[in-house]
C-alpha cells in the first residue's frame, strides 16, 4: 500500500502486535466463549482503544485511517476482539466525541479511551432492526432529567461498558423525530443486562438484551438536541461502517493468508490459483475502498457513499474469501477448532451488524440517484 | 496513500470529459455502425495533448504521471469505447517502449512525430497461433547485412489499418524460446510490409483491428528496439503499465453504462412509479457503483505504484485489468437488463457498451492470464 511513511510505520507495529499478542489467544476466546478481556487489557495499555481521538482526553492523536487500519489488524488476527474494538470506538465513543458537550467529552472519553471501560451503542431492539426509526423505548421528562423503559438488543460490549449510548423516543407518534440519544451510565438503577445472546460466531465478543426499568437519567446526559437523535445514530452508523469494513477485511486477510501459507510449496491447478487471485483481487479492492472511506472522513468530508462502498464490498469479499478458502483446502478446515472453521462462523456478521448489505444497496443507491 | 487527486489531474478529468461529451460521444453509434477509422478525431486527440501522455516534454510531448493518464483514458472511453483503445494503445504500447528503451536517435526520430499525432503508433505482438502464448510466435527475423528481414503476420492488432509505426516482436533466435524474441520500430512503408485483412469485430468497431504482414520486410538495424533477444522482457514490461490503462478503459465503460442506467430508470415507469423506485433496480444500481469505485481505486492504485517508482506492480496492473474487466461486462449485462427491450434495441447506447466491454476480459492478456499473473506473484 502506498500508506505514508507514517501510517507504514504505524501499520508494522500493530501488525507485529497483533499476531504476537492477540492472534494466539483467539482460538481459546472462540472454543470457549470467553470474552477477549486479556487482549481488550493488552489493547488498552497500548493506547489502541482511543486512536482517532485528541490527546487531551486521553486519545492517540491519530485518524480515522490509521483506526482502520488498527481494525483490520486486529481482526486478521482475532475477529471478536476487533469487533469489540470497532463497537467500542465508532459506535460507544465517536458519538459522544462528535455531538457531545465539552462538559460530557471532558467527562466521558477519557476513561473509554483509555479502556477503563468499554463503550456500548444501543439502537437495535426486537422491532427496530433495519427500520431504526421504529425505536420503541421510551423516556418520559421528570424532575432534573428522564425516566427510559424498553428493552435493546444485540448490543454489543455491554456487559462491559460503562456507558452505552441508548436511542430512545419521546413521542412515539413523532416516529424518527422524536428519538433522543441519551449517555446511560451503567452503573444507574434502572439498567439492567438482561441475558447473553448466543450467537453462530464471534463468540469472544459480547453481545447482549438490555432491559431498561425505570432508568433515570440526568438531563445533562442527553446527547445532542432533544428530538435531534435520528441524525446522531445515521451519522454514528455511516462512520461505524469504515470499520466494520476494516473488520470484514482484516477477516478476508486471514482467509487469505490461510490459502497462501496453503499452497505455497504446494503443486496446486489452474483451479486453486484462480480461487488465490480472485480472493487476493478482492480483498486488494475492498481494503482501496475502507482506506477510502477513512480518508474522506479524516478530510472532514461527511461520504455515506464510501462508507457504505466499503461496508458492502468487504463484508461480502470476507464471506466469499471464507469460502472460497474452504472450499479449496478442504476438510482440514471444517473444524471448529480451525482458523477457518471459527473464521466461517465470524465472518457472516459483516453482512449483518451496523446495516444489512439490503440496507447498504438502498444507501448507494439513493446517492447514485441523487448525484446525476 | 491519497486518492484525492492533485489539482491538474481534476482539471485534466473535467477537461477530458467535458471533450468526450462533446466530440465523442455523439459520433460513437455512428463509429460503432461503419467501423470506420475516426481519423478526424485523432488529431483533435493530439490537439489536446492526448497523444503525448507518456512523451517527455524534450521530444514535444506534454508527460503526464500514470494515474492522469489512466483518468483521460477513462474519460475519453466514457464518450467512445474505440476512441479510449486508440488513444490507449498509441500512447502505452507505442509511445512508452520508445520512451523507456529506446535509443536517444530513436527517440529524436518517432517521438515529436508521435506526440503531434502524425504518427499514429500500434503493437504487434499476437499471432494467430501465440495468443496467450507469445513465446511460441513464428515470426523470424534474420540479421542480412545492416538490415533484419521478418517474415511472419501479426493479428488482432489494433489501429493497424491507421498506424504509421509499430512496435513488432520476431523471433531472431528461435532455439532460445522466450530469450530469442527482439523489438524492432517497423515504419508502414518499409518494403516487404503489409496490412492484412480488416477484423470485423463484435465490439470496439473503430479501431482500425487489422492483420500485419511482413515478406521479407526490411527493417534497417538500427531499429531494434532495446537488446537482441531481450524483446520478450520489452513486450511484459509493456502489458504491466498497458493493463493499467485497459482497466482505465472498462472503468469508462462502466461508468456511462451506469449513468445510461441511471437516466433510463428515473424515467422509465412501469406499476405507476419510475422503476428506480423499485428495490431491485436500486440494488443493481448500487452493486453496479460499488463494483466501479473499486475497480477505479485499484486502477489508480496500479497506476500510483507505477508513478512512484516501485519495481514491479505486475500483481497491481493484473488485479487492476481482473477486476475492471469483469465489472465492465458485469455492468454493461445489467444496464442492458435495466433498459430491458429497450436496452436491447441500437435505439440506445447500451447494447454497444455490452459489446465493446468484452474484449477487456481478452485483449493484453485474458482474465485467465491476469490470475495466473496474480498468483504466481503471491506464491512467489
Amino acid at each position: 500500500m502506498i500508506l505514508s511513511a507514517e501510517h507504514q510505520r504505524f501499520q508494522k507495529e500493530v501488525r507485529e502486535f497483533a499476531q504476537s499478542v492477540i492472534a494466539p489467544r483467539s482460538q481459546e476466546y472462540h472454543l470457549n466463549h470467553k470474552f477477549v478481556m486479556e487482549n481488550i487489557r493488552a489493547l488498552a495499555k497500548k493506547g489502541y482503544l482511543g486512536i482517532p481521538w485528541p490527546k487531551e482526553l486521553g486519545g492517540l492523536g491519530f485518524d480515522h485511517l490509521a483506526y482502520a487500519i488498527v481494525v483490520e489488524e486486529i481482526s486478521r488476527a482475532c475477529a471478536s476482539t476487533g469487533l469489540t474494538v470497532a463497537a467500542h470506538t465508532s459506535l460507544g465513543t465517536y458519538p459522544i466525541i462528535k455531538f457531545g458537550t465539552e462538559e460530557q467529552k471532558r467527562r466521558f472519553v477519557p476513561p473509554l479511551a483509555r479502556g477503563d471501560y468499554l463503550g456500548a451503542f444501543g439502537l437495535t431492539e426486537p422491532n427496530a432492526g433495519s427500520d431504526a426509526a421504529g425505536v420503541e423505548t421510551t423516556a418520559r421528562l421528570t424532575d432534573g432529567g428522564y425516566i427510559i423503559n424498553g428493552s435493546k438488543r444485540f448490543i454489543t460490549n455491554a456487559a462491559y461498558a460503562g456507558t452505552v449510548i441508548v436511542a430512545a423516543t419521546l413521542d412515539r407518534k413523532l416516529g424518527k423525530k422524536g428519538i433522543t440519544c441519551f449517555i446511560v451510565e451503567t452503573k444507574s438503577k434502572g439498567f439492567i443486562v438482561a441475558k447473553e445472546e448466543n450467537k453462530l460466531g464471534l463468540k469472544g465478543s459480547n453481545t447482549v438484551e438490555l432491559a431498561f426499568e425505570d432508568l433515570f437519567v440526568p438531563k445533562e446526559n442527553v446527547l445532542g438536541t432533544e428530538y435531534g437523535g435520528y441524525r446522531i445514530f445515521m451519522e454514528t452508523l455511516d462512520g461505524g461502517r469504515i470499520s466494520i469494513g476494516a473488520f470484514c477485511l482484516g477477516m478476508a486477510q486471514c482467509a487469505l493468508d490461510s490459502l497462501i501459507e496453503w499452497a505455497k510449496g504446494r503443486e496446486h491447478s489452474q483451479q486453486t490459483a484462480k480461487a488465490i487471485a480472485d480472493v487476493a483481487t478482492e480483498v486488494a479492492a475492498a481494503r482501496l475502498l475502507v482506506y477510502d472511506a477513512a480518508i474522506t472522513k479524516d478530510a472532514g468530508i461527511r461520504a455515506d457513499e464510501q462508507c457504505a462502498f466499503a461496508k458492502l464490498f468487504a463484508s461480502e469479499t470476507a464471506v466469499r474469501a471464507v469460502n472460497t478458502a474452504i472450499s479449496t483446502i478442504g476438510f482440514d478446515t471444517l473444524k471448529n477448532s480451525s482458523t477457518l472453521g471459527r473464521l466461517y462462523q465470524d465472518v457472516k456478521l459483516g453482512e449483518i451488524g451496523e446495516g444489512t448489505s439490503e440496507i447498504m444497496r438502498l444507501i448507494i443507491a439513493k446517492e447514485v440517484l441523487k448525484a446525476t | 496513500m491519497d486518492f484525492n487527486l492533485t489539482e491538474d489531474q481534476i482539471m485534466l478529468r473535467n477537461m477530458v470529459r467535458d471533450f468526450a461529451q462533446k466530440e465523442l460521444e455523439p459520433q460513437a453509434a455512428a463509429l460503432d455502425a461503419s467501423a470506420e477509422f475516426p481519423t478526424v478525431t485523432i488529431k483533435k486527440l493530439a490537439e489536446l495533448g492526448l497523444l503525448s501522455m507518456t512523451i517527455p516534454e524534450k521530444y514535444g510531448g506534454a508527460q503526464f504521471d500514470f494515474v492522469s493518464l489512466a483518468i483521460a483514458i477513462e474519460e475519453v472511453s466514457r464518450g467512445c469505447s474505440s476512441t479510449g483503445v486508440i488513444t490507449a494503445v498509441h500512447n502505452t504500447l507505442a509511445a512508452w517502449p520508445i520512451v523507456n528503451w529506446g535509443t536517444e536517435e530513436q527517440k529524436q526520430r518517432y517521438l515529436p512525430r508521435m506526440a503531434t499525432g502524425e504518427l499514429l503508433g500500434a503493437f504487434g505482438l499476437t499471432e494467430a497461433n501465440a495468443g496467450s502464448d507469445p513465446a511460441s510466435m513464428e515470426t523470424r527475423a534474420v540479421l542480412k547485412g545492416d538490415k533484419y528481414i521478418l517474415n511472419g503476420s501479426k493479428r488482432f492488432i489494433t489501429n493497424a489499418g491507421a498506424a504509421q509505426l509499430f512496435i513488432v516482436f520476431a523471433k531472431t533466435a528461435p532455439e532460445l524460446g522466450s530469450r530469442g524474441v527482439t523489438a524492432f520500430i517497423v515504419e508502414r512503408d518499409f518494403p516487404g510490409f503489409s496490412l492484412g485483412k480488416h477484423e470485423d469485430l463484435l465490439g470496439l468497431r473503430a479501431t482500425a483491428n487489422c492483420e500485419l504482414i511482413f515478406e521479407d520486410c526490411e527493417v534497417p538495424k538500427e531499429n531494434v528496439l532495446g537488446e537482441i533477444n531481450a524483446g520478450f522482457k520489452i513486450a511484459l514490461g509493456t502489458l504491466d503499465v498497458s493493463r493499467i490503462d485497459i482497466g482505465a478503459q472498462a472503468v469508462g465503460i462502466a461508468q456511462s453504462a451506469l449513468e445510461k442506467s441511471i437516466a433510463y430508470s428515473r424515467e422509465r415507469k412501469q406499476f405507476g412509479k419510475p422503476i428506480c423506485e423499485f428495490e431491485m433496480i436500486q440494488a443493481k444500481l448500487a452493486e453496479m457503483a460499488t463494483k466501479i469505485q473499486a475497480s477505479r481505486l485499484l486502477v489508480y492504485y496500479a497506476a500510483n505504484q507505477k508513478d512512484t517508482g516501485k519495481p514491479r506492480f505486475s500483481q497491481e496492473s493484473a488485479m487492476a485489468k481482473l477486476f475492471a474487466a469483469t465489472t465492465a461486462v458485469e455492468v454493461t449485462r445489467e444496464a442492458v437488463q435495466i433498459l430491458g427491450g429497450y436496452g436491447y434495441t441500437k435505439e440506445y447506447p447500451v447494447e454497444r457498451l455490452y459489446r465493446d466491454a468484452k474484449c477487456m476480459e481478452i485483449y493484453e492478456g485474458t482474465s485467465e492470464i491476469q490470475r495466473i499473473v496474480i498468483a504466481r506473484n503471491l506464491l512467489a
